[in-house]
């Protein structure tokens, strides 16, 4: 059991750390760089809990797919810190309030403790099967395809909703705009695009 | 060809396929390759290679100093100095040729009245500094003496064209 | 008593675990040197030539006498680099491409870690490759590592979504995300039959997904001199090559793992059987690989609004198309494996 607390630590150490260096260092790009060593240390946190699925799609979409995207962007942008470091004060009151609401919520989770409504428990101990009984991928999916289908089937909408709304507005149709038409190209035939001429010497085509 | 079969035919992937099939003939061709250092390739008479002065059979030097090598060269790369030598004749007592300027042109081997000069079958001089590739006059002797059989040969199916 | 605990616990488990990943990183290494030899040579014969022959019979030492000529280079950091990221890149390239394998069963029950969602930690960890490639290019901080590391990051990012919805339609299948088990799904009738068309859209994926021929824009040589890894020398850049030729291989066993039975043989009948599993494997793998090298040999290189366009227009929609129908498939005939799996 030491060494799982060990790694535990090791862990939850590495976290924290990268966490606070996402915010307090300089280079943008090191800050997603940051970001993604916290990703990863949360993926190994649930790995230790036995919720091996929630890991790999932490790594899988967070990641492989959204800091990627972000980096991206950052990677382009070309920012000016002393600019950057002149709104600072600016906006230092209304960051710290919200800082501290978070940290107070916090300090209640960790001293007070959860009081659940009356046959909550109950519920989510249906759903819970015994350990070892069930993969948790499996549990996991029991729950979201039955007791929460609407809600899961609900998110997913509201994600293509997004999708096509970020689609909507940055497509745009101008005219006079010359666009590759692949499948025309193919299907041309030896026909259509050359003709052989019989030239007499001395006269043009 | 109609659409439909067109559609079906970039469906399945059929030219893809069949330059793949193209590729997958050729690797079971015999190659072609000539596996350099152990095999080479045929090398004409007239090939412009390596430089070397000559002898005659009796072991004279041919060349005589008239310097028509250095003045046509133009590339600058032959160095002649000549005195008399002491049984009277005129020889070279320096006879340089830089190889990192010359432009294997033939125009030294064009020039000479005497067929002194010559540039050689022999192109594997490759050196790992360059001064190795300055040549003294000993140095273009001593490729005379080594390359003479195949000079002589190369200079003898040539002769006709000249 | 406790030390006994701690032996029996926690001590040996660790020393069987590296003897047992020393066990699969060498050969992977060995296999990895001479996947650079076989990929010469087998191009060299598809345009007629013979590739390297000299050193050592056959060539065979051919990649030994590469690997000493890169490591005795000098290794250049760039005067504006970044050096922290610039030297982690190749790294993380290359831990990633070798940490992939724990979970590639090469035969029955030969297998680092056994996991449950051995095909998830496959599929993050090869979605995970991209960032080598981003982060050499950004901290090489000079223009052509950049547009190379822009190019990989959309490519590898496109091409993930369809190989994921192909793993999906696996998985629907085999009814497990055990890799295990999905092997052991396809004892009847492996998946590249019924699902051929995934099966063709998961193998071009995995090329771009590898940076391979005939995507290989993120280092397209006649565009970006050799895109991210432009400013690396020696042993940095030795280790991209390494990262992306194991990687190679990675991504042949997982076509083989999801597709092509895994360690199975072909017909569980006689002849075949005797033959062990580990052979059958890596028969698998080696004939994925020599598709690798044969596409290479064959097709010139995608125009990069092409290359998107395949995998947005044409494999996104191909993929879902299949998912959707082997899912209404699996539903209408009762198909459907036991829940679960194991």
């Amino acid at each position: 059991m030491i060494v799982e607390t060990m790694v535990f630590y090791l862990f939850s150490a590495i976290m924290i750390a990268s966490a606070v260096m996402v915010i307090s260092t300089r280079n943008p790009v090191h800050s997603v760089l940051f970001l993604i060593l916290t990703f990863f240390n949360a993926a190994a946190l649930f790995m230790l809990t036995g919720a091996e699925f929630l890991a790999m799609i932490l790594v899988v979409v967070y990641v492989g797919a959204v800091a990627v995207l972000f980096l991206f962007v950052v990677m382009m942008l070309d920012i000016n810190f002393v600019e950057l470091r002149q709104g600072f004060m600016q906006y230092l009151p209304a960051g710290a309030l919200i800082g501290a609401i978070l940290l107070i919520e916090l300090a209640f989770f960790s001293v007070g403790h959860w009081v659940s409504a009356p046959d909550a428990d109950a519920q989510r101990a249906l759903a819970m099967p015994a350990a070892g009984q069930v993969s948790n991928t499996l549990a996991l999916g029991r729950v979201l395809y039955t007791d929460y289908a609407y809600l899961f089937q609900l998110a997913g909408l509201i994600l293509l909703v997004a999708m096509i709304g970020a689609i909507v507005l940055t497509l745009r149709q101008r005219a006079g705009v010359k666009k590759q038409s692949i499948a025309d190209q193919v299907s041309r035939s030896r026909g259509e695009a050359i003709e052989i001429k019989d030239v007499p010497t001395g006269s043009g085509v | 060809m109609s659409v439909m079969s067109r559609g079906f035919r970039s469906l399945l992937m059929g030219e893809l396929l069949s330059g793949m099939g193209l590729t997958l003939r050729y690797f079971f061709k015999p190659k072609v390759t000539l596996n350099y250092p152990y095999e080479k390739g045929p090398i004409s008479p007239r090939f412009r290679g390596e430089h070397a002065l000559r002898r005659y059979p009796n072991g004279e030097e041919r060349c005589i100093a008239c310097k028509l090598c250095e003045a046509i060269c133009p590339a600058q790369a032959i160095t002649i100095e000549s005195e008399p030598r002491a049984d009277g004749s005129r020889r070279t007592t320096r006879y340089d040729i830089d190889m990192t300027k010359c432009i294997y042109c033939g125009f030294c081997q064009e020039a000479c009245p005497v067929d002194a000069i010559v540039e050689g079958p022999n192109f594997e001089f490759a050196a790992e500094t360059r001064e190795e590739l300055f040549y003294n006059k000993e140095r273009l002797l001593d490729n005379g003496d080594r390359w003479e059989c195949e000079i002589a040969q190369n200079l003898e199916k040539d002769a006709p064209y000249r | 008593m406790a030390e006994a605990g701690f032996w029996s616990s926690y001590a040996w488990p660790f020393i069987l675990t590296i003897l047992s990943i020393l066990a699969m990183v060498v050969p992977l290494l060995v296999a990895v040197a001479y996947l650079t030899l076989a990929e010469r040579r087998v191009i060299a014969a598809m345009q007629l030539r013979k590739g390297p022959n000299v050193v050592g019979p056959f060539g065979l030492l051919q990649p030994f006498a590469d690997g000493l000529k890169l490591l005795f280079k000098e290794t250049i950091l760039p005067a504006g680099a970044n050096r922290m990221v610039f030297l982690l890149a190749p790294m993380l390239t290359f831990t990633l491409a070798l940490i992939a394998w724990a979970v590639i069963p090469v035969a029955d029950g030969w297998v680092i870690a056994d996991i449950n969602v051995g095909i998830l930690y496959l599929f993050a960890v090869s979605s995970l490759g991209v960032y080598g490639v981003i982060m050499a290019g950004w901290a090489s901080n000079s223009k052509y590592p950049f547009l190379g590391a822009l190019r990989s990051a959309a490519q590898m990012v496109s091409y993930e979504i369809s190989m994921g919805l192909v793993i999906v339609t696996v998985i629907l299948c085999a009814g497990s995300l055990n890799i295990s088990d999905i092997v052991e799904a396809q004892r009847d009738l492996w998946y590249c039959i019924p699902l051929l068309p995934m099966f063709v859209v998961f193998f071009i994926s995995t090329l771009a997904e590898t940076n391979r021929s005939p995507f290989d824009l993120p280092e397209g040589e006649s565009e970006l001199v050799a895109g991210y890894f432009v400013e690396y020398s020696s042993m940095s850049f030795a280790l991209f090559f390494l990262g992306e030729y194991a990687n190679m291989i990675l991504m042949s066993g997982m076509t083989t793992i999801l597709f092509l039975g895994g360690w199975l043989a072909p017909f569980g009948i006689a002849p075949f059987i005797w033959i062990p599993e580990v052979i059958w494997f890596l028969l698998k793998v080696s004939l994925v690989l020599f598709c690798f090298l044969w596409v290479r040999a064959t097709f010139p290189r995608y125009r990069y609004d092409q290359l998107m366009r395949l995998g947005w227009k044409v494999f996104l929609p191909l993929s879902l198309l299949w998912l959707v129908v082997t899912a209404g498939a699996l539903v209408a005939f009762d198909w459907l494996p036991a829940a679960g799996g194991a």
